[in-house]
């Protein structure tokens, strides 16, 4: 009877899960679908609880679940320019949990119940504290870069014989996965669990060392779906159909979300993970010095009054900045002017999927005016002023035709055909891809240099000024 | 992205899967082989970790009905997610996460269960971790959505 009330909670869990997703698909109905997740969560808790014959220690339970929302409750208030770090330490909860339940029960089946560890239940359990433990020290990583913890190095750190080197880890724990497999319960079968397990660790911190920061949406996207995937392995070894559907949502949500990445930088999953980009880039500078022109703020705002169409391309250099609730009084500015703005947004702007639209929905700019790449490019020609504020690889004309460059055939927004542009950058350096910019070189492009926050804030006191009202 | 595309992705990893299950079930045993000591165990106690141990071909039932449920999960997991919005990949990717913390169904067996200290403690250490992502899933996904508004929505 209890059985059959689980499974039933279980059932109704998975459809408030696959509900919970869709009614994401429009910004109207989303809360919606946080609050049939968190019901379907619920259920799903409690249904689990309450077998007496299986729950028997509560205060454990209680204690960690407690433990969970005293932690849970501070992740949650984060500031959201630091929503990237948070997604990246959750994906490392969730490989931890992972790996620790699968180390359990393989301990307490090899202990209690060898005839428990059948090849197929192994294979379940390896590949579950594989890739457990391999999104934890990955995604511990990742957050790392992402949160610029000083002894994780930011660039992409390569060595020679890198992807050798990591194949062959890859390798040697198959091999031991096979052996363990073949010979689930002899004496040194522990041993080598456990070799498995530190191979694992290893592996996610050397696959995330090569990886740079404008490579982070799609390695982000990749841990995600490592992180669902783990869960149907401990559904595999749990006999939990629940676990092995909502781990299954979990898994092709960062798959596609890693395919989106992938496709808006013109790479393949193989190239982002092995490819170190930012290593390719050096040799392609060194070329002639060519000359930036720098504009003042007032001839910029002047400029920017007369439009009527202005595009605003934000990147991760406004996120930087903060300058977000600045370029929503320049928006507010312009408006107030009868000036259409819309904003750019590039799939891989910034350091995960959506972060763009996230902080300008922060700063209260409706998002019927956040639009996207393919759907704003054909505007552009018509477009006076393209604003780019801290986006840089997302608007290189280099993209369309350089092949020696590392960014060729990626789609980018198509901010030199506006008719001026005006590029907010905080130092002559080059980007992070470390690739020269020659958008920032064309005639029709002035430079306004200084920190983005700084640059928007002056430019929107000199128009508020403009109009009179102190 | 196209369909085509995740066609192209979604067989070769299905195929794999499907294999390496198959590879690691193994010749079935006759049924006739199993010992008798699995003799008159009631399936259903031991439910809490699995079919009873010796039933060779229910398990290998169980098995090829999980690989559906994973195959069918998967295919509406890609329909459903690939009609989400752009705006709120960041939301999406929050909820998802939340949503993986499934793993407190597993975390919680294995630490209410009566099982020795050090397994508890494990457990307990992973539904800890479950619960974090949990809490902080939901909220900060419900705390992102609640900024997207339309364009009458302004404060």
């Amino acid at each position: 009877m209890i059985d059959a009330l689980t499974q039933l909670s279980y059932v109704l869990a998975t459809a408030l899960f696959v509900l919970a997703l869709h009614w994401m698909n429009d910004p109207k109905t989303a809360r919606r679908g946080v609050q049939a997740g968190v019901a379907a969560m619920l259920i799903a808790v409690l249904a689990t609880w309450a077998q007496p014959l299986i729950i028997i220690h509560h205060v454990w339970i209680v204690l960690a679940i407690a433990a969970g929302f005293m932690v849970g409750w501070p992740l949650s208030r984060v500031p959201l320019t630091a929503v990237p770090q948070r997604t990246a330490l959750s994906h490392a909860f969730g490989g931890l949990a992972a790996g620790l339940v699968g180390t359990a029960e393989y301990f307490l089946w090899l202990n209690e119940a060898r005839a428990n560890l059948t090849p197929f239940r192994m294979t379940a359990i390896l590949a579950e504290i594989i890739l457990g433990y391999l999104t934890f020290t990955g995604s511990l990583m990742a957050a790392g870069k992402l949160q610029e913890i000083r002894w994780i190095p930011q660039r992409p750190v390569t060595y020679p014989l890198q992807n050798v080197c990591n194949i062959g880890l890859l390798l040697v724990a198959f091999v031991l996965g096979v052996a363990l497999v073949l010979n689930p319960a002899v004496s040194w079968s522990a041993a080598v669990f456990l070799v498995i397990i530190g191979l694992a660790l290893l592996f996610g911190v050397l696959l995330i060392i090569p990886i740079g920061g404008a490579d982070m949406p799609t390695v982000i996207s990749i841990l995600n779906s490592y992180a669902g995937l783990s869960a149907v392995a401990m559904g595999f070894v749990l006999d939990n159909k629940l676990l092995i559907t909502a781990g299954a949502l979990d898994g092709s949500s960062g798959l596609i979300l890693s395919i989106i990445m992938c496709k808006a930088m013109n790479r393949s999953f193989a190239n982002v993970l092995f490819g170190a980009f930012g290593s390719v880039a050096a040799s392609g500078a060194g070329g002639e010095q060519k000359a930036y022109k720098a504009e003042t703020i007032e001839g910029a705002a002047q400029l920017l009054e007369q439009s009527s169409l202005v595009v605003i391309i934000p990147g991760y250099g406004m996120a930087v900045a903060q300058a977000q609730h600045k370029v929503r009084e320049l928006y507010d500015q312009l408006k107030k002017r009868g000036i259409t703005v819309k904003f750019a947004i590039h799939p891989v702007a910034g350091r995960m999927p959506g972060h763009m639209n996230v902080l300008l929905a922060e700063a209260d700019i409706p998002y019927t005016d956040l639009t996207e790449m393919d759907e704003i490019n054909p505007d552009l020609p018509q477009c006076d002023v393209a604003l780019v504020v801290g986006a840089n690889d997302v608007v290189n004309p280099a993209a369309r035709y350089d092949k020696s460059s590392p960014i060729y055939g990626m789609p980018i927004i198509d901010a030199d055909k506006a008719r001026t542009v005006f590029a907010i950058k905080r130092s002559k350096n080059p980007g992070f891809a470390g690739i020269d910019n020659e958008l920032y070189f064309a005639d029709k492009t002035w430079m306004l240099f200084g920190d983005a926050k700084a640059v928007v804030g002056e430019l929107v006191k000199q128009m508020s000024g403009g109009s009179g009202s102190h | 992205m196209s369909g085509q595309q995740v066609a192209r992705l979604a067989v070769p990893l299905i195929a794999a899967a499907l294999a390496i299950g198959a590879l690691a079930q193994g010749p079935a045993p006759p049924p006739e082989t199993a010992p008798p000591v699995a003799d008159a165990s009631t399936p259903s106690a031991g439910e809490g970790h699995g079919a009873s141990p010796g039933e060779g071909a229910r398990q290998s039932l169980d098995y090829w009905s999980m690989v559906f449920v994973f195959m069918l999960s998967t295919f509406i997991g890609v329909g459903v997610i690939r009609r989400v919005s752009r705006l709120l990949h960041t939301p999406l990717m929050s909820i998802t996460n939340a949503i993986s913390a499934i793993a407190v169904v597993g975390s919680i067996i294995v630490t209410g269960s009566d099982h020795p200290l050090y397994i508890r403690a494990l457990g307990a250490i992973a539904l800890f971790a479950s619960m974090t992502n949990i809490v902080s899933g939901f909220l900060i996904t419900d705390r992102m959505l609640k900024m997207f508004k339309g364009e009458g929505g302004r404060r």
